[in-house]
């Protein structure tokens, strides 16, 4: 064994690291030092704990000590006091904010808990291509318990009083839509698995399909015994290569087993699995886009009624589930519906993934149970803003979606509190902005995502989001008048009122949400065409201060459109009518004479 | 293998691997054995998870350790990829995260031979059902 006894692992997140923990590593080395413990004490820096609010932290192992909130001047006591006599330094001790009473144990804190896995509770845990690890985590045994011994009418019931919801986007109770396509007559039905995935940004039905590919088939098959269909289809977009590979492996080995075929355990049902290939359209994640495209036809949306459920895939019923809701099914009846009922909030149970990106710390995927707030999320979970920079807002939903602001950091995340708050669920990706991001901006880049994946069907999507994005490339380039403003939200409510699908029907999201909470940075756009975030090029002027130029011509040197002039020593000047605003002079001044106005 | 011909063939199985069958199969002293897990999706791949597992799978048995590597889905820590979990006989799971070839070398000789932590943690930030 190696000679150390004891280890202090010092947190090196972003946001530690910004109250010094370097320094305080430094000092609990010196400290060791002084009293010749450097062999058998080692300090080292880790990752983010993701308890950034009490920061920075200090973990002593093997106790589990863990320490909150130290400071390089404590480095001295957790040496003297616990390293060298045993005893904990009380006063840097986490104190449970509920009940007062300090916990000086980690694995008894309850922060850990901010995330809680159920969709991914073996992503990260089994090999994804062996069936037996799957299996030793009770795989298999819900679909074995259902098919044995209970009705489809029952276990269709418990997944209903699990309140799960679709994971997808809408939020459409997931037991009901079961019942729905059960309650179809047909000598033919189809369970389909929705794994599209076209929000940009988002990435979790991929992980899941990676890291757990038997719990979405278990759960495919269990929908099909409730709903009585024997046939199930993935709709998986080609470029997750991976995924494709890990499913095809999956349900082989399922197929070996016999628990994907005919007379699966034994038993008088037989399901079996089969892929079908997306190009990757946005669109096609859209239900009857997606069955169309299945069925040889083009990937347009039709108008709904009839439901799937009804009418689906090959005219017949089909249930449509997105692949994290099919995640979270086999551990409902293994765990019960209260158990899952019992989780998150009044409307919205069970658990979220989310695919945290944007200007965060800890880009990565999480999850957390439903009434989690923003803030929990964003500055804990996700170790706070990058580079100390002040949050601005969070997109969630992708193009879907909104933006949201400081005003909602508190809001425990829900399907309905996102919607009241102007903003959605959607399938979870969650886009981070700070001070430097031009909301303006933001929302055109999601409208050229709007306009470059509208299948054009209907008119007001396929015109109205090109009008829309003509309109916001107009302010953004400081050719908008103040009534701009007005005639933004005019169309944007024309569109979602008159599109046929969801896609047109929630487009404008992204342009309402943020007109509503940050009229001012557009209102400065076309009143005083400034852009206050300082990224839309066109309104913006590089400018020579007088005072701070020497005329070393270095900027004129490097101007590729020779808009810079003036003698050899004397001030310089940027011709604005020139400039192309691509910044080399700016880089090049050693005398920080260029300025952005 | 066989099929599953009903539930209790289907418990059966469950039991055998929960009581680590694969792992017995693959060492004669189980209760010595290593246990690291590499994730590979697509993220960690592509920041170069597949290199690493070679290259751990490879040094270990070179260096006569006794341990099993397999691969794992994402773990969410994508701004750290790749990242591993290193599971020490008795011990706690510890994931290290931003693994290198130097890293991996570094893991084995220090973390896995001895015990010793090194730097590149990356501490558990979720519970799991
Ligand atoms: C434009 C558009 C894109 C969509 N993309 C997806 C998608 O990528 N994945 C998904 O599961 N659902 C997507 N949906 C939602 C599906 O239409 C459908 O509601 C969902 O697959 C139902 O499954 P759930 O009830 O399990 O959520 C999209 C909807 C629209 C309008």
């Amino acid at each position: 064994m190696s000679g150390y006894s004891m280890h202090l692992l010092v947190c090196g997140g972003t946001g530690c690291r910004a109250s010094h923990s370097e320094e305080i590593e430094f000092k609990l080395r010196n400290e060791l030092e002084k009293r010749n413990l450097e062999d058998t004490v080692k300090v080292l820096s880790t990752g983010c704990f993701g308890f950034c609010e009490k920061g920075p932290i200090v973990k002593v192992m093997p106790d589990n000590t863990f320490y909150t909130g130290v400071t390089p001047g404590d480095a001295e006591d957790i040496i003297a006091e616990h390293v060298v006599l045993g005893r904990t330094v009380s006063r840097l001790i986490y104190e449970d904010p509920s009940s007062k009473e300090k916990v000086p144990d980690s694995k008894k804190m309850g922060f850990s808990k901010k995330q809680l896995r159920i969709a991914l509770r073996n992503c990260g845990f089994i090999n994804p291509e062996n069936i037996n690890e799957y299996i030793a985590r009770e795989g298999y045994m819900a679909l074995g318990n259902v098919i044995t011994d209970i009705s489809p009418e029952d276990a269709t019931r418990l997944v209903k009083d699990s309140g799960l919801r679709g994971r997808g986007g809408a939020g459409f109770s997931t037991g009901l839509k079961w019942e729905l396509t059960a309650a179809t007559p047909s000598d033919e039905k189809y369970v389909v698995c929705n794994a599209d995935e076209g929000d940009p940004g988002a990435f979790m039905d991929r992980s899941i399909l990676e890291g757990d590919p038997h719990n979405v088939l278990e759960a495919m098959a269990i929908c099909g015994y409730c709903i009585g269909a024997d046939k199930g289809l993935i709709y998986i977009r080609a470029e997750y290569p991976l995924a494709i590979e890990r499913l095809k492996t999956a349900i082989k080995q399922a197929r070996e087993y016999g628990l994907l075929g005919k007379n699966i355990m034994g038993s008088d049902f037989s399901f079996d699995i089969e892929l079908k290939y997306g190009a990757g359209a946005f669109v096609c994640g859209e239900e009857t886009a997606l069955i169309h495209s299945m069925e040889g036809l083009r990937g347009e949306p039709s108008l709904k009624p009839p439901f799937p459920s009804v009418k689906g895939y090959n005219g017949k019923p089909t249930n449509v589930n997105n692949v994290e809701t099919l995640a979270n099914v086999p551990i409902i009846f293994l765990k019960g519906a209260d158990w899952f009922s019992s989780i998150g909030t009044e409307k919205s149970k069970g658990t979220k993934v989310f695919a945290l990106a944007g200007k965060i710390n800890n880009v990565g995927l999480i999850e957390v149970p439903m009434g989690t707030t923003l803030r929990e999320v964003i500055f804990e979970i996700g170790g706070g803003i990058k580079d100390g920079k002040k949050f601005k807002a969070v997109q969630t939903g992708g193009p879907s979606g909104g933006c949201l602001t400081e005003n909602h950091l508190d809001t425990p995340i829900d399907f309905d509190n996102l919607i009241e708050a102007g903003s959605m669920m959607g399938s979870g990706g969650m886009i981070v902005m700070d001070e430097d991001d031009c909301m303006v901006s933001v929302a055109k880049f999601y409208l050229d995502f709007t306009v470059e994946e509208s299948c054009g069907k209907c008119a007001p999507c396929r015109i109205g989001n090109k009008r829309l994005y003509e309109l916001l490339d107009h302010i953004c380039s400081g050719k908008g008048k103040v009534e701009v403003l007005d005639r933004l939200r005019l169309m944007s409510e024309v569109i979602k009122d008159t599109s046929l699908c969801g896609l047109g029907q929630t487009s404008p999201n992204p342009v309402l949400s943020t007109l509503d909470n940050f009229y001012d940075e557009y209102h400065a756009h076309v009143s005083d065409k400034k852009c206050p975030a300082g990224q839309c090029k066109d309104l913006m002027e590089y400018f020579i201060i007088e005072e701070n130029c020497v005329g070393c011509t270095a900027c004129a040197r490097v101007c590729p459109v020779n808009a810079i002039t003036g003698e050899r020593k004397k001030p310089h000047e940027i011709n604005q009518d020139i400039c192309i605003k691509c910044g080399a002079c700016m880089e090049k001044c050693k005398f920080d004479a260029i300025i952005i106005q | 293998m066989g099929k599953i011909k009903s539930l209790d063939d289907l418990k059966k199985i469950s039991k055998d691997y929960k009581k680590g069958l694969d792992l017995r199969e693959k060492s004669s002293h189980p209760e010595e054995l290593v246990q690291v897990k590499v994730a590979m999706a697509t993220c960690g791949i592509a920041s170069g998870a597949k290199e690493i597992m070679e290259y751990l799978d490879s040094e270990l048995e070179k260096r006569a350790i006794d341990a099993v590597v397999t691969q794992t889905g994402c773990m969410g820590y994508c701004y750290a990829e790749p990242t591993i979990e290193v599971t020490l006989p008795g011990q706690e799971a510890v994931v290290y995260g931003n693994v290198t070839t130097e890293k991996a070398d570094e893991i084995i000789e220090k973390y896995i031979k001895t015990g010793e932590f090194v730097d590149g943690i990356i501490p558990r930030n979720y519970e799991t059902i």
